[in-house]
């Protein structure tokens, strides 16, 4: 008796503790035209907010106090505010955004304009669009080195990374990858920049300083035909030690060492896998699934997933708030 | 005096801005046909550039990527008159252009070809869906861009079979491409497990595609021309020279679904398809055409690009290169169809999904899930290596 009153005891105690690692985690729903609030601690929608018209790339402000939502279809970039968890502003983003990178001021905001092959370049406290770059066919995946000195953006029907001198707004350099660049994600220490490709099925390391692709990981799953191979979202830990790789059709993510850029293993997600945010303490990983419109989780230390959540239609883009 | 002019030339020399190398230079030839098919839809009567306007489309998108690599593509456009000498025309063509995109009918195609055999330019066949031009008459300075007879009729029949509509009613057309077509069809039937339960054939009597009371006429023609027909779940057109299957929807004498060269018509491209960052050729086409874009034009399309790729890859201009390239293990190219499009070596088709339109949206995209194959899955659709009749040479 008194035992069990002890056991029990701990138990409560455990679950008082694990509120702790609440987060937000935004997803949009691009052809439900909302955006899922999940709340990580219940693992539950909390809240669905209405958005402009095919929403795809989001991401949190870096003070954590907006989230900024891409909706293509009507050639602006909502902002929502966090808070009040309802769009509060747009900004000018030139036609069909569809992924942006932020500086680490969280001063300039980089768009990727699919539809007339530029890079629009906006001042975010003055909501105004301060200059462009041009690029190749199909602007899409951004991103910039941890340093802030380049930008990257990838053009999809191109097949290029574009090397950008934020200072200069000049390209500096291109590399050409496999077919369908869609996203790119640096190292944290900034010694590999890693550009997955859609229709190549592969994902091209480059090294930033030399332009050129140094290796290429590659994936294969037994049973699967090669071309529903499709990689697009990419995250990395922190320790720069394993990446995930969002397959697409394939309905999985690839576990990668990024040491040796070999495949460890394939967790099965939901239908058409896209894009994916860590939570901040880096316990979790959340995967969109287009066609199976949810959510799933990923326990990263374990590399298994733990929960799937149902979200709206067609989800694509996901952000989490940082702490 | 001579001091001060050497200074002079330094300081230009030095404001001068360095000269970059100039730009490798890639000529296209565009060989159309004479004349323009008539359609019996007038809203699907093509334009005078369909076709060309894609190869124009993929020209500008090529010298985007060119501009990275210091390359520059040209577009020479030859559209044939009636009667006028094909192999001519491509030979002249062929002196400033290592590759040339063809809009020809299969005999056309084969004289041209024959004619730049021994010269080693490379002809895409962007408009003859012949499978013969595969087959027994297959080139080996040919790349098929469009698909095959076979590839669509196979693309209809998965997605048929799949809705299990499985029992045919097959209309035949009277023109030799409509036969062909037919033969396609019977061939899908047989493979796939559908039935075709009766065959009937409308012959072209000639007369005008546009009068000024035709609805009244084909009103009553059409139920009579489909009645006494035995238990079928689906009409299967095959109307090649468009003759009568656009008016056989809601006119037939059971309440069937229309399948073929109507109704549910499969093909490589449809101006309602959106899907895989579609939407943005769509947008880039109409702007830069100010129409929407056909089969024809994304086939145009589809061979300019493939050209750029090999280009950019192999970073050259040199026609045997990118050629050789092409050929090798390496090549595929994006078209928006969700997957990479690769080429049958054995043939130099290229493979490529089937898309199921109706006119206003993309019903379906083929192959079907569930159709399996040891090597790829797009190659369900069509003639596949074990049976083929090809022999490049």
């Amino acid at each position: 008796m008194w035992r069990r009153c002890l056991v029990s005891g701990t138990v409560l105690w455990l679950a008082a503790a694990a509120p702790a690692s609440a987060f937000m985690a935004y997803v949009s729903n691009e052809k439900g035209n909302t955006v899922s609030v999940i709340d990580t601690d219940s693992w539950t929608v909390t809240k669905t907010i209405k958005v402009g018209q095919r929403p795809r790339g989001i991401e949190f402000s870096r003070d954590g106090k907006f989230v900024m939502v891409a909706v293509g279809d009507d050639d602006t970039i909502q902002v929502i505010d966090a808070k009040k968890q309802e769009v509060v502003d747009t900004l000018p983003s030139g036609p069909d955004p569809e992924l942006f990178a932020q500086d680490a001021a969280g001063k300039v905001m980089y768009v990727a304009n699919e539809n007339d092959n530029t890079v629009t370049v906006i001042d975010l406290e003055k909501r105004a669009r301060i200059g462009d770059v041009q690029v190749g066919v199909e602007p899409e995946g951004m991103t910039i080195s941890p340093d802030g000195k380049i930008l990257i953006n990838t053009s999809e029907t191109t097949n290029m990374a574009h090397f950008i001198d934020t200072s200069t707004r000049q390209i500096v350099a291109n590399v050409l990858v496999d077919a369908r660049p869609r996203f790119a994600e640096f190292k944290h220490d900034g010694s590999e920049l890693w550009v997955s490709s859609e229709i190549g099925g592969t994902v091209s390391i480059i090294d930033p300083v030399k332009h050129v692709v140094t290796g290429k990981v590659t994936f294969s799953i037994p049973g699967l035909r090669s071309e529903a191979i499709q990689p697009v979202g990419i995250g990395m830990t922190k320790d720069d030690k394993t990446a995930f790789v969002a397959l697409g059709p394939a309905n999985r993510v690839a576990v990668v060492d990024a040491v040796s850029h070999k495949v460890t293993k394939y967790l099965l997600v939901g239908q058409r896998v896209w894009h994916m945010a860590f939570t901040p303490d880096e316990k979790y990983l959340l995967v969109t699934n287009g066609v199976s419109n949810d959510v799933s989780v990923i326990d990263v230390a374990a590399q298994k997933v733990t929960k799937t959540i149902q979200v709206g239609e067609l989800p694509w883009g996901v952000t989490i708030a940082p702490q | 005096m001579v001091r001060w002019l050497v200074a002079a030339i330094g300081l230009v020399a030095m404001a001068m801005p360095v000269r970059a190398a100039e730009p490798v230079e890639i000529g296209i030839g565009y060989l159309g046909r004479a004349g323009v098919q008539q359609k019996l839809s007038l809203v699907e009567q093509p334009a005078e550039n369909d076709g060309v306007a894609g190869a124009r489309l993929a020209i500008e998108d090529n010298n985007t990527t060119g501009k990275f690599l210091n390359q520059r593509f040209n577009l020479e456009e030859v559209r044939l008159k009636e009667g006028e000498d094909v192999a001519k025309a491509a030979t002249a063509l062929a002196d400033r252009n290592g590759f040339i995109i063809a809009d020809l009918p299969p005999d056309g195609l084969l004289q041209a070809a024959d004619a730049l055999r021994d010269r080693g330019t490379v002809l895409l066949n962007a408009g003859a869906i012949d499978d013969r031009l595969r087959e027994q008459d297959c080139r080996a300075n040919v790349i098929h861009v469009a698909p095959t007879r076979s590839m669509l009729a196979d693309a209809l029949a998965q997605y048929l079979v799949w809705k299990q509509w499985k029992r045919w009613f097959l209309v035949v057309g009277s023109h030799d491409k409509d036969k062909l077509y037919a033969d396609a069809l019977r061939r899908a039937a047989t493979r796939f497990g559908a039935k075709i339960v009766q065959e009937k054939t409308f012959e072209d009597t000639g007369g005008a595609r546009r009068t000024d009371s035709g609805v009244t006429l084909i009103q009553r023609q059409m139920p009579v021309f489909t009645q006494q027909i035995p238990a079928h779940d689906v009409l299967v057109a095959a109307d090649e020279s468009e003759v009568f299957a656009s008016y056989l929807p809601y006119r037939t004498w059971d309440p069937r679904p229309v399948a073929g060269s109507a109704g549910l018509v499969p093909t490589s491209w449809d101006a309602a398809q959106d899907q895989w960052g579609a939407i943005q050729i769509q947008n880039r086409f109409v702007k830069l055409n100010s129409r929407r874009m056909t089969a024809l034009d994304m086939q145009a399309w589809t061979a300019t690009r493939m050209i750029g790729e090999a280009a950019s890859r192999t970073n050259s201009g040199d026609a045997k290169k990118l050629f050789a390239f092409l050929k090798g293990p390496d090549f595929s190219v994006a078209a928006f169809k969700g997957t990479r499009l690769t080429l049958r070596n054995w043939n130099q088709q290229l493979r490529q999904p089937i898309l199921l339109v109706d006119g206003r949206m993309v019903v379906s995209v083929s192959p079907q899930e569930g159709f399996l194959h040891q090597v790829s899955e797009l190659d369900t659709l069509g003639v596949d290596r074990p049976e083929t009749k090809c022999k490049l040479q």
